[in-house]
């Protein structure tokens, strides 16, 4: 087990190094950020000249990516083109959307599972075709149309909730956002769930544990879900870096400042800093919450061993 | 045994799930229908750049150096004239050594006074090129401009300060422009020529996490990207002081998410009611929805560096495109009447006494599909049978008028293929092949007035290698007008000349005028007396809170 974790974090290295260049460089083909610096006028050349020199824009991409990588390793990430250091918008943004995240996850996983396990056991019945129906209508249904009239409805016609978060966010705040962002990822494992159970619920050892006489109950939760649950935990794990990463709609929608707001506004002014700052932050979230979803599928399954 | 020890997992990892979601509880009652008393709650964007007054150039940083700088002029907020703040006089006999007296007892917000050497150094600090201040070249009149601030990319400076600037005593200074400007004290109403307290040079970090001016509003929190709170200058020695108590800005990503949290009473204030929202805006809000002229213009100018638009042939071509622009009703179905038509080079804001010429450009600028056809047919046709029209698309909903001006054109002309949108995604690449002459056909010029002078919508845009004269037009007639203009002797005078340079470019046809912009705002019934300024802000100094 050990010797596998090594290998897996070596592995992880040059993921990294590739995928951070790889966005260092479309960031950087996007073309030279300074000039809109000055809006609708034409630069002067001498402060453009004196800020790229700032943001180190006046060297070859390679060498620029060197010496990028080489603050990381010492912890600066850069200076956003408002001044601020880029980890300074990272402490602010990556707390909130994990927040956002995490409420979305517990929600998707406590759900989605119920329902896929509730529908999984019931095939066929009205019960089944209604969840299923609904969860189509969800997948099909883009995330904006579902926030704003989420937000409306909730926010201005009833007035349950505040339509905008806070820069702090409580639970309580997050819980419709969170929702929101968790719709489609939910009928998605709901319908995993629904699948896999489905077809376990036919496999041999289900049978001998009925025939043995374990009470309904313990089958399904220790025989049937435990098997059924490997293809939703992949889901899962995938899920963690796309809520986190791909909440730009949702964290638009309720004024939510964390990583999709700041990734939006570095594209929009082409500061690399921040994009790729927030990236390498992303990737390092992926690249963690896999080999965590792997070493998972040992605990689910035992057969699964890792050497 | 085994299932146990497992279960009690599951419970520690949940509890350590709730923990992380739980979070600081702190930060409730934001969202609440009950405002802060006598506080204006109302929406922000993230400024661009640090807040220092000579690195701001867009309109959310300006928002807040407006609150909290007043320097030697203000523009007044209804009719756009600059008036005297904190100048006593601002004396000159031949257009081009100025004289300035400050008022006494003026302070900063830290207790500090303001002096003549306040705004020395703040704009020697402008103009200097290490400093890398985007809006610097305001300071370029100034005699000595070039020695701290040279034009070439990579020359250095050779002086530390503006030759040009003289302090005499505490509360006298002189100014030496590099040439005469008759209309130059009237441009000192512009926020990158506020004074700076001493802290700006001695802690510059601090001051910058915590900007300190001499305008009605004090800074009290700053948070950057998500929100500041102003609180009234109580010892602000100037007339407009605030008539409340303060002012909760709150940066909003969507404008959308903003005009959401006006209807449901969470916010008192919108300054830019969404494109999407402006049919509604009307019938939600009635009359606490604002619209009105600003000092923007917008107008599609032409690559006059390309052979295709050069010449007589060209200026027929760019006029039979003008004349097949329905203007009328793109502003009315587009922008529900929050664009006017234009019919010249400048801007309502400045009124017919600061030179807004109403129709002189005639029927070039009205629809006319059947006269717009004869005279492309006239210069030989489209170049290349067709045209494109360039823009970044991912602001400013400049896809739509696009599209419509196009199909405009092509009914004129009664061919699909004539006029082309051609979208760039991001405004930093359009500013890029803008600059870098990569244009073929027409293209998006935008124009967002510094100061309500007719100068500022002519001078920087069409004299002859003006910095942001984009279509690389030149015109000798026109560079003289403006010459006599700058060094006429007085206001009245320097406008009639100023209109003659407008003359010629209304002949000549540099770029088509499209239509002037208007500013939009929302309001709650909690607050009162607002307007926007001529830069379609909010004047909050008026703003009473019930």
């Amino acid at each position: 087990m050990a010797r596998y974790l090594v290998r897996r974090l070596a592995q992880m290295v040059p993921v990294f190094l590739g995928a951070t260049f790889l966005i260092f460089v479309m960031v950087y083909a996007l073309g030279d950020p300074v000039t809109a610096l000055f809006g609708d006028r034409g630069p002067d050349p001498a402060t453009a000249a004196a800020l790229r020199a700032e943001f180190h824009l006046d060297e070859p991409v390679w060498r620029q990516y060197v010496l990028y990588m080489g603050q990381i390793f010492s912890g600066d990430f850069g200076t956003a083109f408002n001044g601020e250091p880029v980890t300074d918008l990272m402490g602010r943004a990556f707390p909130i959307s994990f927040r956002l995240m995490v409420i979305a996850l517990v929600l998707e996983m406590i759900l989605g599972i119920a329902l896929g396990v509730v529908t999984g056991l019931r095939r066929g019945r009205s019960l089944d075709t209604s969840v299923l129906m609904l969860t189509l209508g969800v997948i099909a249904v883009p995330t904006f149309v579902l926030g704003t009239t989420a937000q409306y409805l909730f926010g201005v016609r009833l007035g349950w909730v505040s339509p905008a978060v806070s820069p702090d966010p409580t639970v309580r705040e997050l819980l419709l956002p969170g929702l929101i962002l968790s719709l489609v990822s939910l009928a998605y494992v709901t319908r995993l769930t629904r699948t896999s159970v489905a077809e376990n619920a036919r496999a041999d050892y289900i049978r001998t544990a009925v025939a043995k006489g374990l009470p309904r109950r313990r089958v399904t939760v220790r025989h049937l879900l435990r098997n059924s649950l490997i293809p939703v935990v992949t889901y899962l794990g995938a899920d963690i870096g796309t809520l986190m990463a791909g909440a730009i709609v949702t964290e638009r929608i309720f004024n939510i400042q964390g990583v999709g707001f700041q990734l939006y506004q570095g594209v929009l002014r082409q500061n690399s800093a921040t994009v790729v700052g927030f990236v390498v932050v992303l990737v390092l979230i992926f690249l963690l919450a896999n080999l965590f979803v792997d070493i998972l599928y040992a605990v689910l399954d035992p057969r699964i061993r890792y050497a | 045994m085994l299932g146990t020890t497992r279960r009690n997992r599951g419970l520690a990892g949940a509890l350590v799930l709730a923990a992380a979601v739980a979070g600081p509880a702190c930060g409730g009652g934001y969202g609440s229908g009950e405002g802060p008393d006598g506080v204006v709650r109302a929406s922000w964007g993230d400024p661009q750049h640090p807040l220092e007054p000579a690195n701001t150039n867009e309109v959310q940083g300006g928002k807040v150096l407006d609150m909290i700088f007043r320097g030697l002029k203000r523009y007044n907020p209804e009719t756009g004239r600059a008036e005297d703040a904190m100048a006593e006089s601002i004396t000159t006999t031949d257009q081009r050594n100025f004289t300035v007296t400050i008022k006494d007892g003026w302070t900063f917000s830290d207790g500090t006074p303001v002096t003549a050497r306040s705004y020395v150094d703040a704009w020697n600090y402008g103009a200097h090129v290490d400093n890398a201040q985007v809006a610097s070249y305001f300071f370029q009149f100034i005699d000595g401009y070039d020695e701290v601030h040279p034009s070439e990319e990579g020359d250095k400076p050779t002086a530390d300060t503006l030759g040009g600037l003289r302090l005499v005593d505490d509360r006298t200074f002189t100014v030496r422009l590099s040439e005469p400007f008759s209309l130059w004290p009237d441009t000192l109403g512009y926020a990158a020529y506020a004074p700076l307290p001493r802290s700006f040079f001695e802690d510059h970090d601090a001051w910058l996490a915590k900007p300190v001016g001499n305008g009605p509003y004090r800074i009290d929190s700053y948070r950057k990207n998500q929100s500041m709170r102003l609180v009234r200058h109580e010892d602000y020695a100037g007339a407009d002081r605030a008539r409340n108590k303060g002012v909760e800005l709150r940066v909003y990503t969507d404008s959308n998410t903003a005009y959401t949290d006006l209807q449901a009473g969470n916010l008192d204030l919108v300054d830019d009611v969404p494109a999407a929202q402006l049919a509604n805006a009307q019938r939600d809000l009635g009359d606490r929805y604002l619209n009105q002229p600003a000092g923007i213009i917008q107008a599609v100018a032409f690559p006059l560096y390309h052979d295709d638009w050069r010449g007589e042939d060209g200026a027929k071509l760019r006029r039979g495109l003008s004349m097949a622009i329905d203007r009328e009703a793109i502003t009315n179905r587009i922008y529900h009447d929050t664009r006017t038509p234009a019919s010249d080079y400048t801007s309502p804001v400045l009124g017919a006494e600061g030179g807004w010429q109403k129709g002189l450009c005639g029927e070039v600028c009205e629809y006319h599909p059947d006269r717009a056809s004869e005279l492309i047919e006239e210069a030989g046709g489209l170049p290349g049978g067709r045209v494109t029209l360039t823009s970044n698309v991912d602001t400013g909903s400049h896809r739509q008028w696009m599209d419509a001006v196009c199909n405009s054109i092509n009914n004129a002309l009664d061919d699909t293929d004539a006029c082309t949108v051609e979208p760039v995604p991001t405004f930093a690449d359009f500013r890029n092949r803008v600059g870098d002459r990569k244009m073929t056909g027409m293209f998006r010029s935008g124009w967002q007035m510094d100061y309500p002078l007719i100068q500022n919508f002519l001078q920087p845009i069409y004299y002859t290698d003006a910095s942001s004269n984009d279509s690389g037009y030149r015109s000798d007639e026109f560079d003289e007008a403006v010459d006599r203009a700058n060094a006429s002797a007085d206001e009245a005078g320097a406008v009639r000349a100023f209109q003659d340079a407008q003359g010629v470019l209304v002949r000549d046809l540099p770029a088509i005028p499209l239509w002037y912009q208007n500013g939009t705002a929302g309001h709650s019934e909690r607050v009162s007396d607002v307007r926007l300024n001529p830069f379609s802000v909010p004047v909050f100094t008026d703003i009473r809170v019930s």
